[in-house]
């Protein structure tokens, strides 16, 4: 590593009163270096990453930026230092149309163009308001934005989730093309295979405190891992259990879920599968393949065009979500801020669902309240520590109040939409073994994920829905990531239809 | 083409139900012309500067409910200074109200920005203070106006070569309108700043995280709110002649201008087209209620539908638009 990095951060801390949030973090980054920052829930990367960017003030340590010791104050004092952040959300301003919002931040446009170009975004209307444009198509505005600027480091948070594939492919080329022009980037995922693919190095947090700086290499991931939980772990096991025979059997006749030519709405146009109870069956899917439809539709949230919905072989219409969480038929949103009251505790939080109807407005048993969702806390292991308003939880124990409230309900069918996004190794880990275990007691879960390899981790069967239909189904043992990959390209002996167009 | 319409659908539909009142109008009252134009524009002036002023703040995902008393302050502080003073004098007057204005609004953005207190709070609280400050001022209507101050908002505007036929059609107040805020906000809306004070109301996370000063802007967005309730001030006391320190009915006024204006109350969308068109539709609706001699009562819950009314629709051709 050269004497003098380009933005070296030592013994850096934060702490909002009692709360450490990060307690001694050190990152050094050279120029022309990726370095992966990686960490478990809570561990103090978002923290670090905001103390960077100028966003909040550290409480102790030092940050030096080309051997000079700066204070960043600000977003804005960050961005003419040379570092620029990407951040998870995007940070487009909804209301203005792209031109606007370049001009906002003085970015130059030609250079803005080059990089849309290059991150495969064709046909992009700079006069197009910002919040009608895909999300997707909003956070690689985001990065083309950042890049414009000519960094000298640039710090890229969870910039890959909620991307389609093949955009994926593009950002990762495209930063990998930033070492070439001796720019240096932090980058910061869960994604393991993104990280072996572009990083040269891992700076990994555990507790607010940096316990290891590894060189990416073959074979590197376990110990990564190892870093991050504190202690030796197993590898991510294939956890599939096959039913129980004469569970397989009872079942035969009528289904939990039985969809038929469900359509919904534009995008969603013909979908039909079965669902047993004690399974878990997974959807996989691009962007935007009617993935949405099919489970706001089963949530009650959006009325279908057309087809059935059967459960326990009965026909059911869902004509608001209280139909369906009385038929014990619940979803989780890929949006954790669609479920949650964010400035409500973790126990209001997770009695919601329990006094809905209006004969249910007088006064709550508290004990008994209390009872069922401390129950729930501590099946899923959340994290209580600032349990009074939940949108002080860190994103993997937010995720997992949205299933405790199902789970102190009582859940028959639980319908997952993305529910690792973003969130740390550790949380996914527990994340897994938990759906099995509610399939393992009767219930039923419908699963979509972003991440196709945790179909198989997860998962008894799969379906891959393309344009609005099912093109695909696998069992688990034959659902690993090239099948369902070709599959959700539409690839597959199902469907000849030609690639999807991922464009504006 | 398809693209102008879409993006000005409410101001065009605006300007729809302004036509059609006014061929209504012409319906009820036959000799409704250059004169009943005049006295529209002459009574919407105020409402006009007000709701100028409540739509930067609103824009900038604020609120001010402090723009009567405001506009009152500026009304008796112009009264008491032209009181009995020389014609000339009113010309060092003028520039000196406006810039009162823009502490006035500085003032209340400071306080919401330094105290942290939310702006509807802030703003109320103000709304007692300027009404207070109006009256030490000056504690029953009184002063004086420049005879050339009040000129400016009676009659129409000859223009040289066009008679008078046609230009008697043009009433000297619109123009004045027109004139002072086209001269603020056209330049508004193309800077930075304009930008950055949409930026704020539409996503002040998204807005900081832009490098935008989320706290510097929204001082500038009242103190622009309080230049306008200067403008309204100034008016007030040139069209009447003296300065009155009780507020007049501008507050909630301005509200509903807004609304109907096609400005959302959460900030970032919307203008000032829309808005001024609004206070112009409200006024006339008034006159022609006026003139069917309906019970002022029932003028009021007409008022009121028509908000709703409009903004319901306006949200319904606006879904219907997404889905295609």
């Amino acid at each position: 590593m050269a004497n003098s990095p380009l933005l070296s951060a030592r013994g850096v801390s934060k702490t909002y009163g009692a709360v450490v949030a990060l307690s001694n973090a050190s990152l050094d980054v050279a120029s022309g270096e990726i370095i992966a920052l990686m960490g478990a829930n809570g561990a103090g990367k978002s923290t670090l990453v905001k103390i960077l960017t100028g966003a909040i003030t550290a409480s102790s340590g030092e940050i030096l930026i080309k051997g000079r010791k700066q204070a960043v104050r600000s977003p804005a004092g960050a961005r003419a230092a040379g570092l620029v952040p990407v951040y998870q959300e995007p940070s487009l301003i909804p209301d203005l149309d792209v031109t606007d919002n370049l001009r906002l931040a003085d970015t130059p446009v030609e250079a803005f163009r080059h990089w849309v170009n290059e991150l495969g975004v064709q046909n992009l209307d700079m006069g197009e308001t910002a919040h009608r444009l895909p999300l997707a198509i909003q956070r690689v505005l985001d990065l083309a934005r950042a890049l414009a600027s000519e960094p000298d480091v640039l710090l890229l948070d969870e910039m890959t989730a909620a991307l389609p594939t093949d955009m994926v492919d593009k950002v990762l080329e495209v930063v990998r093309k930033q070492k070439e022009l001796d720019r240096s980037v932090i980058y910061i995922s869960h994604r393991f295979p993104e990280i072996s693919a572009v990083c040269d190095r891992a700076n990994v947090l555990r507790d607010g405190e940096t316990v290891g700086d590894v060189v990416i290499e073959p074979g590197v991931e376990e110990r990564i891992v190892e870093l991050m939980l504190g202690a030796p772990v197993k590898a991510a096991q294939k956890t599939v259990a096959e039913p129980a025979s004469e569970e397989r059997e009872t079942t035969k006749t009528a289904p939990r879920l039985r969809v038929r030519e469900l359509a919904a709405a534009t995008k969603l146009t013909d979908v039909s599968f079965d669902l047993r109870a004690g399974e878990v069956l997974g959807v996989a899917g691009l962007e935007g393949q009617g993935q949405d439809e099919l489970f706001e539709a089963l949530a009650g949230m959006m009325r279908p065009s057309g087809g059935s919905v059967e459960i326990d072989g009965k026909a059911v219409e869902f004509n608001h979500p209280a139909d369906a969480i009385a038929a014990g038929h619940v979803y989780v949103p890929g949006d954790r801020a669609d479920a949650l009251l964010a400035q409500r505790s973790v126990r209001e939080n997770i009695a919601m669902p329990f006094h809905t109807k209006p004969r249910q407005w007088g006064l709550i048993n508290m004990k008994a309240e209390k009872a069922k969702v401390d129950m729930a806390i501590d099946r899923l292991q959340i994290d209580t520590r600032a349990q009074g308003e939940v949108q002080r939880l860190s994103g993997g124990n937010q995720q997992k109040v949205t299933i405790a409230r199902w789970i102190a309900l009582g859940v028959r069918t639980l319908l997952c939409f993305d529910p690792t996004r973003g969130i740390d190794v550790r949380t996914k880990r527990e994340i897994y073994p938990l759906l099995r275990e509610l399939a393992g007691q009767g219930s039923s879960v419908l699963l979509y994920t972003s991440e196709l390899e945790e179909i198989q981790l997860a998962c008894d069967r799969a379906i891959v829905i393309f344009g609005g239909r099912v093109v695909g189904e696998f069992s688990a043992a034959d659902a690993d990531e090239p099948t369902l990959m070709r599959a959700a390209y539409g690839l597959s002996d199902a469907s000849k239809t030609a690639k999807p167009e991922i464009g504006v | 083409m398809l693209k102008f319409i879409r993006s000005h659908y409410w101001n065009l539909g605006l300007c729809l139900i302004l036509v059609a009142l006014l061929v209504f109008t012409r319906i009820i009252q036959p000799n409704y012309g250059a004169s009943g134009l005049e006295s529209l524009s002459r009574a919407a002036l105020p409402f006009a500067f007000a709701t100028a002023a409540q739509a930067i703040v609103v824009i900038a995902g604020g609120i001010d409910l402090s723009i009567a008393s405001m506009m009152a302050v500026a009304s008796v502080t112009a009264a008491v200074l032209m009181d009995g003073a020389s014609e000339q004098t009113a010309i060092f007057v003028v520039p000196f109200v406006l810039f009162v204005g823009v502490c006035m609004g500085a003032i209340n953005g400071m306080l919401i920005v330094f105290t942290r207190v939310p702006d509807i709070v802030v703003t109320l609280a103000m709304l007692f203070v300027w009404e207070g400050v109006a009256l030490m001022i000056l504690h029953a209507p009184g002063g004086g106006a420049a005879e050339w101050l009040k000129g400016l908002l009676i009659g129409s505007v000859p223009i040289y070569g066009v008679p008078e036929t046609i230009t008697q059609f043009i009433p000297k107040s619109l123009i004045l309108m027109i004139v002072c805020i086209g001269v603020v906000w056209l330049p508004f809306r193309r800077s930075r700043f304009g930008l950055s004070v949409y930026a704020i109301g539409s996503s002040s996370l998204a807005a900081f995280r832009s490098g935008v000063s989320v706290n510097r802007t929204k001082i500038a967005a009242y103190a622009l709110a309080g230049l306008f309730a200067a403008f309204g001030g100034l008016v007030l006391t040139a069209s009447t002649g003296i300065g009155a320190p009780i507020p007049g009915p501008y507050l909630l006024a301005s509200v509903a201008a807004v609304v109907l204006g096609g400005v959302t109350l959460g900030g970032g969308r919307g203008g000032l087209v829309g808005p001024i068109i609004a206070v112009v539709i409200l006024r006339l609706v008034r006159t022609d209620l006026a003139l069917l001699s309906v019970d002022p009562n029932v003028t009021a819950i007409v008022e009121g539908t028509i908000m709703v009314v409009v903004v319901m629709a306006g949200g319904l051709i606006a879904v219907r638009t997404r889905h295609k």
